[in-house]
C-alpha cells in the first residue's frame, strides 16, 4: 500500500505499453494527444476493447437466468471476473464483490443501505474535508433521511487529513456510526493513512467505508489488509470500461445490509404481498448487469496484473516528480496538494491565469487536462480557490509529455497575462 | 456604439476579421484582445443574479434600455470567454429588441469558434445568446 516508489525495473518499457492502447494515436487539433486526464477516466488497452467486443460478438446473453449455451458462457465469462477482482483486492469470497455502474453507485449503495441498517436521530457520520461529491452527498441525502450528522475531518494546507482531529472526532464521539473517506484524493492525489484511521475506528466499533476509485489503478489495494468494511471502486479509472464498478463488502456485514434497489436477479421468491432476496452478490444487484463492460473489467485487472506493479508505480512517481519540478519553474504558480505521499495527480493554479482559459489553450495544444472544480468544492473552498488545472497520470504517459505540458503551460500563460 | 452599421453588417465584419487568422494561436490572442474592449459591466450590477447559467467560468450579462436599443455591459473573469461575450456584445449592444430577437447566430459557426470550444463553452455560448434574446424579449413586451 506505499507508494514509495522501488527504481524503474528493466521490464517496464512505456513504449511497449503505449502500443497497446489504440488511442494514444490520435491527433487533437492536428496535434499528438496527450492526455492526463487518467483521474476522470484513463485510457483502455486493445485487449480490453476486444474482450468487451468479442462478448457482443460471440456468447451476447443475458447472465444467470438460461439454460441455453450462450448463457452459461455469459455467466461463467462474468463471473470470472469476480473471481479476478477478489484475487486483486485479497477480499475473502468472490460474493463479497458486487458489480456496479461505478464508485457513485457504490457509494449510494452504501450510503443508503448502511443508512437503514444504522442510523438513527442523533447518530453522526464521518467523512473528510476532501471527499469528492460522491461521497459527500449520499451521506448528506441519509442523514438527512435519518436525522443523523455529517461531521468532516479537516485538511491542511499541504492537503492531508489533520490526523488529531480526525482521532478526535472519533474516539470522542459515542454517536459517531459509519466513517467514510477516500483512500486517494482525486484533486490533490493525496494517498490517505486508511489503514490507521480505520484501526482507530474499528475500536469503537464504526462501520468504515472507503472510495477507492483514484487508488484502484495505482496502488497495491489489500482490503483485508486496511481491515474496511466496505471498499468502493470504478473500473474506467483502472483501464477498464466506463459503467463498470464495485462496491466489496464484508461478508458478515452484506449479509446484515438491506438491499437498496429492487428487480429481477435479486430476489428469492416474490408474491404481491412479500419478496425474500437472494444471497450474496446477487441481493445487491438488481436488474441486468453491464455484462460486456464487466468482462471487460475482468480483463483490464488481468492486463495490469501482466506488468510488474512496482516499476509502474516507479513510473508514474517519476512522472509526478518531473512534472511537479517543471511547473514549479514556471512564475506564480502554485501547486495545490504537497502531501508526502502522492499519486500522479497534480492540482495547481496560476496567479492571474484563469484555469478554464488554461485548459482551453492546452488543448488546443493536444493535451487533456481536468480544469474546475473537480468534484470537489469544498475542498476548493477550504483552498480559497474556484478551481485548478489537474494532470493525471497514468503509467502510459512519458517524460517527454510532460515536458510537452510544461512547454504549453509557458506558451499559454504568455498568451493570457 | 454606432448604430450606422447594421447587426448582419457586424457579423459579416466578425466573420471577415477571423478569417484571417488561419492557425489557432491568432484566433484565441485576437479573441482576447476583443475581451479587452468588452463595455464592462458596473459593480453594483455584477450580482448573482446577472450570472449567466451554463458556464463553466463565471459571466455577468447585464442589459438596459436605452432610447428604445438595449444597451449590453458584461464581465467574466476567464479571458476567453470574456472575448466570446465581447464579441456577442458588439453584435447585438444598442440594437432594438427586435432585431435581436430576430438575429441569426449563424456566424458563430462561419466564424469557426463553435468546433474550437469544448462542448462545455459551447453551451455557455448558447446560454449567452439565450440570455441575451431573453433581455430583448423582456424589453420589447415592455415598450
Amino acid at each position: 500500500m506505499s507508494s514509495k516508489a522501488a527504481p524503474v525495473s528493466s521490464t517496464f518499457n512505456v513504449e511497449e505499453i503505449r502500443a497497446q492502447f489504440p488511442i494514444l494515436k490520435e491527433l487533437v487539433h492536428g496535434k499528438p494527444l496527450v492526455y492526463f486526464d487518467n483521474a476522470a477516466t484513463s485510457q483502455k488497452p486493445r485487449r480490453v476493447i476486444k474482450a468487451e467486443s468479442a462478448y457482443y460478438a460471440t456468447i451476447n446473453a443475458n447472465v444467470h437466468r438460461g439454460v441455453h449455451t450462450l448463457s452459461t458462457k455469459a455467466t461463467e465469462a462474468q463471473e470470472a471476473t469476480r473471481e479476478t477482482i477478489r484475487k486483486h483486492i485479497n477480499a475473502k469470497h468472490a460474493h463479497e464483490v458486487i458489480f456496479t455502474s461505478g464508485t457513485t453507485a457504490s457509494l449510494n449503495l452504501a450510503a443508503f443501505s448502511l443508512g437503514q441498517l444504522l442510523l438513527n436521530k442523533g447518530d453522526e457520520v464521518l467523512i473528510s474535508g476532501m471527499e469528492h461529491h460522491s461521497n459527500i452527498v449520499p451521506w448528506q441525502m441519509v442523514c438527512e433521511r435519518y436525522g443523523a450528522t455529517l461531521r468532516v475531518i479537516p485538511i491542511t494546507s499541504s492537503g492531508e487529513w489533520d490526523f488529531s482531529i480526525a482521532n478526535s472526532l472519533i474516539a470522542d464521539s459515542a454517536s459517531c456510526k459509519i466513517l467514510a473517506v477516500s483512500h486517494v484524493s482525486n484533486t490533490l492525489g493525496t494517498i490517505n493513512p486508511v489503514k490507521q484511521l480505520i484501526a482507530e475506528a474499528r475500536k469503537r466499533g464504526i462501520i468504515t467505508v472507503v472510495d477507492g476509485a483514484q487508488a484502484i489503478a495505482h496502488l497495491d489495494v489489500d482490503v483485508q489488509d486496511l481491515g474496511c468494511d466496505l471498499y468502493a471502486f470504478s473500473g474506467h479509472k483502472a483501464y477498464g470500461p466506463t459503467g463498470t464498478g464495485v462496491l466489496y463488502g464484508r461478508e458478515e456485514l452484506l449479509e446484515r445490509m438491506p438491499p437498496w434497489q429492487g428487480g429481477g436477479e435479486m430476489i428469492d421468491t416474490v408474491t404481491l404481498e412479500k419478496s425474500t432476496w437472494a444471497k450474496l452478490p446477487f441481493k445487491f444487484e438488481a436488474g441486468t448487469p453491464h455484462i460486456a463492460g464487466i468482462i471487460g473489467l475482468g480483463e483490464a485487472i488481468r492486463w495490469m496484473e501482466d506488468y510488474d506493479k512496482n516499476a509502474m508505480a516507479a513510473h508514474e512517481q517519476l512522472l509526478l516528480e518531473h512534472a511537479t519540478k517543471e511547473l514549479l519553474a514556471i512564475d506564480g504558480l502554485r501547486i495545490i496538494g504537497t502531501a508526502k505521499e502522492k499519486v500522479g495527480v497534480i492540482s495547481f493554479v496560476i496567479e492571474g491565469v484563469h484555469h478554464y482559459d488554461l485548459g482551453t489553450l492546452l488543448d488546443q495544444q493536444g493535451i487533456a487536462v481536468r480544469t474546475g472544480h473537480h468534484c470537489t468544492q469544498p475542498l476548493m473552498d477550504r483552498f480559497g480557490v474556484s478551481g485548478t488545472t489537474r494532470s493525471s497520470f497514468a503509467c502510459f504517459n512519458t517524460v517527454e509529455e510532460v515536458d510537452a505540458m510544461a512547454a504549453a503551460t509557458r506558451k499559454a500563460v504568455k498568451m493570457l497575462r | 456604439m454606432s448604430t450606422s452599421t447594421t447587426l448582419a453588417q457586424t457579423q459579416q465584419e466578425l466573420i471577415s476579421e477571423f478569417a484571417l487568422f488561419s492557425d489557432w494561436q491568432d484566433r484565441y490572442e485576437h479573441l482576447i484582445e476583443l475581451g479587452k474592449d468588452l463595455p464592462l459591466i458596473a459593480p453594483e450590477n455584477k450580482t448573482d443574479d446577472n450570472l449567466v447559467r451554463g458556464c463553466q467560468s463565471r459571466v455577468w450579462l447585464h442589459a438596459a434600455p436605452q432610447n428604445g436599443l438595449v444597451h449590453f455591459t458584461a464581465d467574466s473573469d476567464a479571458m476567453i470567454t470574456k472575448g466570446i461575450v465581447a464579441l456577442l456584445v458588439r453584435v447585438f449592444n444598442d440594437r432594438t429588441p427586435e432585431e435581436i430577437i430576430g438575429a441569426s447566430t449563424e456566424f458563430i459557426d462561419t466564424i469557426g469558434l463553435r468546433a474550437h470550444l469544448s462542448p462545455n463553452r459551447a453551451n455557455g455560448l448558447s446560454a449567452m445568446i439565450d440570455q441575451m434574446k431573453r433581455y430583448a424579449l423582456a424589453y420589447s413586451a415592455k415598450s
